[in-house]
């Protein structure tokens, strides 16, 4: 944790409310995304219990599983959530810009620009907490295998139609969750956490409610009044007034609500099918109807107040202004969306259940440029995260005291301006450091001279840099492209745009140090749907 | 109990959910004499040895009291390796002296090799899905497993052919199914961490030595004079605390009196040098406090200067930007209600 | 019956497996594990010239441009005739100006410029960007254990066979983003080279240098055991071989009494008054500039069996290792206070595969409130108590015991992933409790 970030979360204990990290938002939210708070059954991987989604606030859609173990009542769960979520992302697909992409021939080995198609915005998904983006994961993971009656009409237990296809998108939204940076899949406590600092720790901070009572606390109330009653605070019944965001319940509210109420929807089926005529059988059917109406009240009593948190916290964070180079990132959040909706038409398999040795390693390196790219574009959007940047010594400010033309020693000369600056801040310069500073939006290089020896009775130290580039193809370097005596600039020693790493070998030409080549059978295998047990109901 | 006496329920607790899946995976894994558990050990830590079939010996463990059950498995640890079969051990007891007292281990299943060496089985409700599981959860069934290994080099150290092995095997259910599968976990390094541990470990003796005398920690006394009891250990409070502890919503409230900066986490002491209380890093940032020839102290200014000016800069640009804008921070709306 | 250990037919023996697995074994691949100071850059130079004597076509892989560097200069030491290649990168200054006084020495940002020469250098980087050329029939990769799993993916397939040499007990890669999702994958991108080509070729033959011989006598048992105690390895010296002594006697200052200790025992703890301090601690750093000021005015001389006459040990013998770069930073301003110049002060990372004759440690720990994963970091730890051929000195605040004990280890496992070095946390215990035993304190 940078100094600064720590003085800012002093700051919140002392004053009793959040500080802010951000002056500006550095995630892009889209005007319709898609909220998804999730519930799951302790103890088992995948079982959800139930789920609030929606793109309307004032109208979330409630999904819930009355007996989590029965695998009929999972499904149908599992294919609700594909109608409440797949439409959503397939609006987005159809709606198209014309986009150039370069492409390596396979044949030549010449890039070629071609003509694509790029889906002009994307489905935006939101959740609570990073528990659910795992969720999410899990989810996408437990559905894309499965295989519907449709691919194979002798399998055991076929789940329905669009079940695997939304276990394609979750698993893609989970994955690209990964790159630092991206907004497609979101939690809320990371977007909060990213633009506020609390007077807690971040593991108290990843609790929703908490979050949202330092950011902003009910009137007469402290930060830290209102966060303990958030994680802490219990009504007559024994439950927490403001339950965990999910996937998992309270103990307390499994113990003393859940397991009465799906007691007695066990019973009610039960009694059901042991009904001996249709008067009977009807009583009985509006005890189970009974019996379950209770479950979905008791779970929707659990999410609303996280619902209604997902939304506040999305509100607080539109009154930041975006910014600048969010929607840059945003546009590469589309190329993913437009990928994958590309793969899916082609009729690519799922993804498989792990990456090859290839894909790994140009995961791991796109990561590694996107999170580059990512600080370095943040510093250069907000004077906040630049103030931590200076602090560091990997940039700082100054001002244009002096400007001396020299060239290149060449036949054609080129400029070389040498530009002094002062600056009281001591930035990890040493002969021949890179310096980059922001003209029109785009980076102009400079190198690090000299320094005067010592520092003025104000602390302020000159500094020669020579300006390398971006002065045009004259001898003498275009208008604006160099600054001028009185200019107050930003120099950082880190580079605004990131260079992508070596071409990797082809999956096919995997060398013999990463395990060769993958079988032939490996495509196959992967694609096996997991076995299924016969003891789902325990 | 003890940290609801105080007046800071901590929020545990187990699902009954989880308890009950729990406890039947647990129940599947070792049905019909651990032929199940048994073949997953073989496929993965077999070694040479003939593959166990049903006559593999599952000896009886009761016996009165922990002691007694220790004893009873010391016993039939040693006839196992003696025999030269395979065994399973379901629930043996073990004893591990910690500082200066015997403590009793109950690992899940002890396997006895044909060859004398002895595996311990740890079974977990958390799944593997794709062979990958939980880091932190792996971790702390490695830590778990390590200490059942060292009780058992006591034991191994007087039986005759006997070798424990630090190759452990953690069973968990599959994917998403309740379906049993394995994985080998060395915890040579966890045993060694632990075996230093064990030397080093304050002894219970000495802490109590140091307490005043009179000092209870019965849930039953008045609230002020359990206060004053836990106040008499010294408490190093960090909000890691809060997923292991009981007390730890105590320790918090009473840190957070102090202004102690670890509330905030431990990093947050790493750069703050020897101020430790909120008051005095921010009267050292504001320039009220604090030697000026120290480091932290010229740290602190700096990020604060730095942070204003950033601060007054963003309002000045957004104030331009929205005419009327005065946006002092963030500028959340007042009265917010967190939770209804 | 006790047989008498030979280091020098030892690390023979093993040298001679090695080059003879290289140039007549069938396998693809051999993996030499070298521990501090057993002569892993002479058996790469060594292993390069032999193949490049047998008219084997040769590529360098090292991780760093000062590390093939160095390379280069040593083989044209050895061998001023044989031609040699240094592919560079098209940045400024690619490579060292040293390099262009070399007669047998092509220099080209383009592996064609290079065809056709006994051997190639460059470094991992850079040889990812080479396409399209005939694979080389042989490669020794240097720093193996410091490579990335990516990195050798990226450049296997530009040769047919390699010898893998590197220290399994320095600071491991890291990347700059979370990589869980594919540990315990045997090729597991942020991994090491090594272990995804062992957990693909398990059968290739794995060779370990089995003596130090940098560090003395009274380091490698503490070294061997605390940092590889799955692989260990013994001092090429013998107790009383090498000494370190001074011309000026002691004032009786703590920096002179830890200096007389470190001298007499090899190791020294210069422990001051327990204290939270910020990372730059004043008196630490000052402590350890006073003692590389004594140690210099002191005019100490080092007896080894590398000359017959003591040598002094001058500014260059000498280095300072931290663990963060503004620590370093402090320590030169407090060098030069004191008129000291010439002594490599940096971190543990950069002073990697470097040797001096006394080191200065800044303890990772000192005066520090917690114990993150960073500082308990093994390699890091291995690094700074391994550079020395004398006498290490480790200033530090008193109670780290103490801290390690509030911060007992909670390393997280993954399922999978093959145990190669010892806990963090328990190192540091098994250095600090060796170190207790040569323990000065002082106030300042």
């Amino acid at each position: 944790m940078s100094l600064i970030t720590t003085l800012a979360r002093l700051e919140a204990v002392d004053t009793g409310r959040a500080q802010p990290l951000a002056t500006v938002r550095h995630r892009h939210l889209t005007d319709r995304p898609l909220v998804l708070v999730p519930l799951t059954t302790a103890g088992e991987a995948g079982a959800p219990l139930g789920a609030l989604v929606g793109t309307d606030r004032e109208a979330p859609r409630l999904l819930a599983v009355a007996q989590p173990r029965d695998r009929d009542l999972r499904f149908a769960f599992l294919a609700e959530l594909a109608e409440a979520v797949l439409p959503h992302i397939e609006a987005y697909a159809d709606v198209v810009e014309p986009a150039e992409r370069n492409e390596t021939d396979p044949a030549t080995g010449k890039k070629t620009k071609v003509e694509v198609e790029l889906c002009t915005d994307a489905g935006q998904l939101i959740v609570p907490s990073r528990a659910g983006v795992e969720f999410v994961r899990l989810l996408g993971r437990s559905m894309r295998f499965r295989r519907t009656a449709e691919d194979d009409p002798d399998t055991p237990y076929p789940a329905p139609a669009r079940v695997p296809l939304l276990g394609r998108w979750l698993t893609h939204y989970g994955e690209r969750a990964r790159v630092p940076g991206s907004s497609l899949l979101l939690a809320a406590t990371d977007l909060l956490n990213r633009h506020w600092a609390t007077g807690q720790s971040s593991l108290e901070d990843q609790h929703l409610g908490a979050l949202l009572s330092w950011i902003a606390p009910p009137a007469g109330s402290s930060g830290a009044e209102a966060a303990l009653r958030a994680e802490l605070a219990r009504d007559g019944e024994g439950q927490l007034l403001c339950p965990p965001a999910g996937p998992a319940t309270d103990p307390d509210f499994d113990n003393r609500l859940l397991a009465p109420a799906i007691e007695r929807y066990d019973r009610a089926r039960t009694a059901l099918a042991s009904a001996e005529d249709g008067l009977a059988a009807d009583a009985r059917l509006g005890e189970l109807s009974g019996a379950e109406r209770e479950i979905r009240s008791l779970l929707a009593r659990v999410m609303l107040p996280t619902w209604d948190a997902v939304w506040r916290g999305l509100d607080l964070l539109r009154e930041l202004p975006e910014g600048a180079r969010a929607e840059d990132r945003w546009t590469r959040d589309r190329w993913s969306f437009t990928a994958h909706r590309d793969r899916v038409r082609s009729g690519e398999p799922p993804q498989p259940r792990r990456d090859d040795a290839v894909t790994a390693a140009q995961k791991l390196a796109s990561r590694e440029t996107a999170q580059a790219q990512l600080e370095a574009q943040e510093a250069l959007d907000d004077p906040l995260v630049l103030a931590g940047r200076r602090l560091a010594g990997e940039a700082f400010l100054a001002t244009v005291t002096d400007v001396e033309m020299t060239y290149t020693e060449s036949k054609r000369p080129s400029p070389r301006p040498l530009v002094t600056v002062r600056t009281d801040e001591r930035p990890h310069l040493s002969e021949r450091t890179k310096v980059y500073r922001s003209l029109e939006g785009k980076p102009q290089t400079a190198e690090f001279v000299r320094a005067e020896e010592e520092p003025d009775q104000d602390g302020d130290v000159l500094l020669v840099l020579r300006i390398l580039d971006r002065m045009g193809r004259g001898k003498e370097p275009a208008p604006g492209s160099v600054p001028g005596p009185g200019d107050r600039i930003a120099w950082t020693l880190f580079e605004h745009d990131q260079r992508g790493g070596p071409k990797l070998p082809d999956p096919e030409e995997t060398p013999w140090t990463h395990g060769g080549p993958p079988g032939a059978d490996a495509a196959t295998r992967a694609e096996q749907p997991d076995p299924v047990t016969s003891e789902d109901l325990l | 109990m003890l940290a609801t006496a105080l007046g800071s329920p901590a929020p545990f607790g187990q699902s009954q959910f989880a308890f009950m899946r729990g406890n039947a995976f647990e129940a599947k894994v070792k049905a019909d004499g651990g032929a199940e558990l048994l073949r997953l050990l073989y496929e993965r830590l077999g070694g040479s040895s003939p593959a166990p079939g049903p006559e593999a010996a599952t000896p009886d463990l009761s016996a009165a009291g922990p002691e007694g059950r220790a004893a009873r498995t010391a016993l039939a640890l040693r006839e196992a390796t003696a025999a030269g079969g395979w065994a399973l051990l379901d629930h043996p007891m073990l004893a591990l002296e910690v500082a200066g007292s015997p403590a009793y281990l109950e690992p899940d299943a002890v396997v006895v090799h044909p060859d004398g060496r002895w595996t311990v089985v740890e079974i977990k409700s958390f799944p593997m899905i794709d062979a990958s599981a939980d880091a932190s959860k792996v971790g702390a069934a490695a830590r778990q497993a390590a200490v059942y290994v060292l009780a058992l080099e006591r034991v191994a150290a007087v039986t005759e052919g006997a070798e424990v092995g630090q190759r452990v095997l953690l069973v968990c259910p599959k994917d998403f199914s309740n379906l049993p599968t394995a994985s080998v976990v060395d915890v040579r390094k966890q045993c060694a961490v632990t075996r230093r541990q064990l030397t080093r470990l304050t002894r219970i003796e000495d802490i109590a030595a140091g307490l005043p005398e009179g000092t209870t920690f019965d849930p039953a006394c008045p609230s002020e004079e359990l206060d004053a009891a836990v106040a008499a250990v010294p408490p190093a409070y960090a909000p890691e605390c809060l997923a292991a502890c009981e007390l730890a919503f105590h320790c918090r409230a009473k840190s957070r009196a102090e202004g102690a900066v670890e509330t905030l986490g431990r990093s947050v002491r790493g750069e703050l040098g020897g101020l430790t209380t909120v008051a005095g890093v921010l009267a050292a940032a504001a320039g009220k406090e604090g030697d000026p020839a120290d480091p932290t102290v010229v740290a602190l200014r700096r990020a604060a200067a730095l942070r204003a000016e950033a601060l007054e800069s963003a309002a000045a640009l957004r104030a331009g930007a929205r005419e009327a804008a005065s946006v002092p921070g963030a500028g959340t709306p007042e009265g917010a209600a967190t939770c209804r | 019956m006790s047989t008498v250990f030979d280091p020098g037919a030892e690390a023979a023996r093993a040298t001679g497996a090695i080059l003879d697995d290289t140039l007549h074994g069938s396998s693809r691949g051999i993996v030499v594990d070298s521990p501090p100071g057993a002569g892993k850059s002479t058996l790469v130079v060594r292993a390069a010239l032999e193949l490049a004597a047998a008219g084997h076509p040769l590529m360098v892989i090292a991780q760093t441009n000062a590390q093939v560097d160095d390379l280069v200069v040593r083989l044209a030491e050895k061998d001023p005739e044989l031609p040699v290649g240094r592919l560079h990168s098209s940045d400024s200054d690619p490579y060292d100006k040293v390099l262009d006084g070399l007669a047998n020495v092509t220099k080209s940002a383009k592996a064609a410029d290079l065809a056709g020469l006994d051997v190639v250098i460059s470094t991992a980087a850079k040889w990812a960007h080479v396409k399209n050329v005939e694979p080389w029939g042989h490669a020794i990769v240097d720093e193996a254990y410091q490579m990335r799993s990516d990195a050798l993916l990226a450049v296997a397939g530009l040769f047919e066979r390699a010898l893998f040499v590197g220290d399994p007990g320095q600071l491991d890669p890291f990347s700059i983003v979370g990589a869980d999702q594919w540990a315990g994958l045997s090729y597991d991108p942020s991994a090491s080279a090594v272990s995804t080509l062992l957990a693909h070729n398990p059968e290739l033959p794995q060779h370990r240098l089995p003596v130090s011989w940098r560090l003395p006598a009274s380091a490698a048992p503490l070294v061997s055991d605390a940092f590889y105690p799955y692989t260990p390895f013994r001092s090429g010296t013998d107790h009383g071989d090498r000494k370190l002594s001074f011309g000026v006697a002691s004032d009786g200052s703590g920096p002179d009494r830890v200096l007389d200790e470190a001298a007499e025992s090899g190791w020294g703890l210069l422990e001051l008054p327990a204290r939270h301090t910020p990372r730059t601690d004043p008196e630490a750093v000052r402590a350890v500039a006073l003692v590389v000021r004594r140690l210099l005015d002191r005019g100490g001389v080092a007896t080894s069996e590398r000359a017959d006459e003591p040598v002094p040990v001058t500014a260059d013998r000498v280095a300072v290792g931290t663990a963060h770069r503004d620590q370093a930073a402090a320590v030169r301003a407090a060098l030069a206070e004191l008129g000291v110049t010439g002594v490599a002060v940096d971190t543990a990372n950069r002073l990697q595969g470097r040797e001096f004759d006394v080191t200065v440690v800044l303890h990772p720990l000192s005066g520090r409130p917690d114990a993150t994963a960073f500082h308990l970091e093994t390699g890091r730890l291995c690094v700074l108590a391994s550079r020395h051929r004398h006498a290490c000195v480790v200033v530090c605040r008193e109670g780290v015991a103490d801290l390690l004990d509030e911060h007992p280890s909670t390393e997280p496992v993954q399922l999978g992933v093959t145990v190669k070095f010892p806990d963090g946390w328990e190192a540091n215990h098994a250095v600090l409790a060796h170190l207790a035993e040569h323990r000065v304190r002082w106030r300042p």
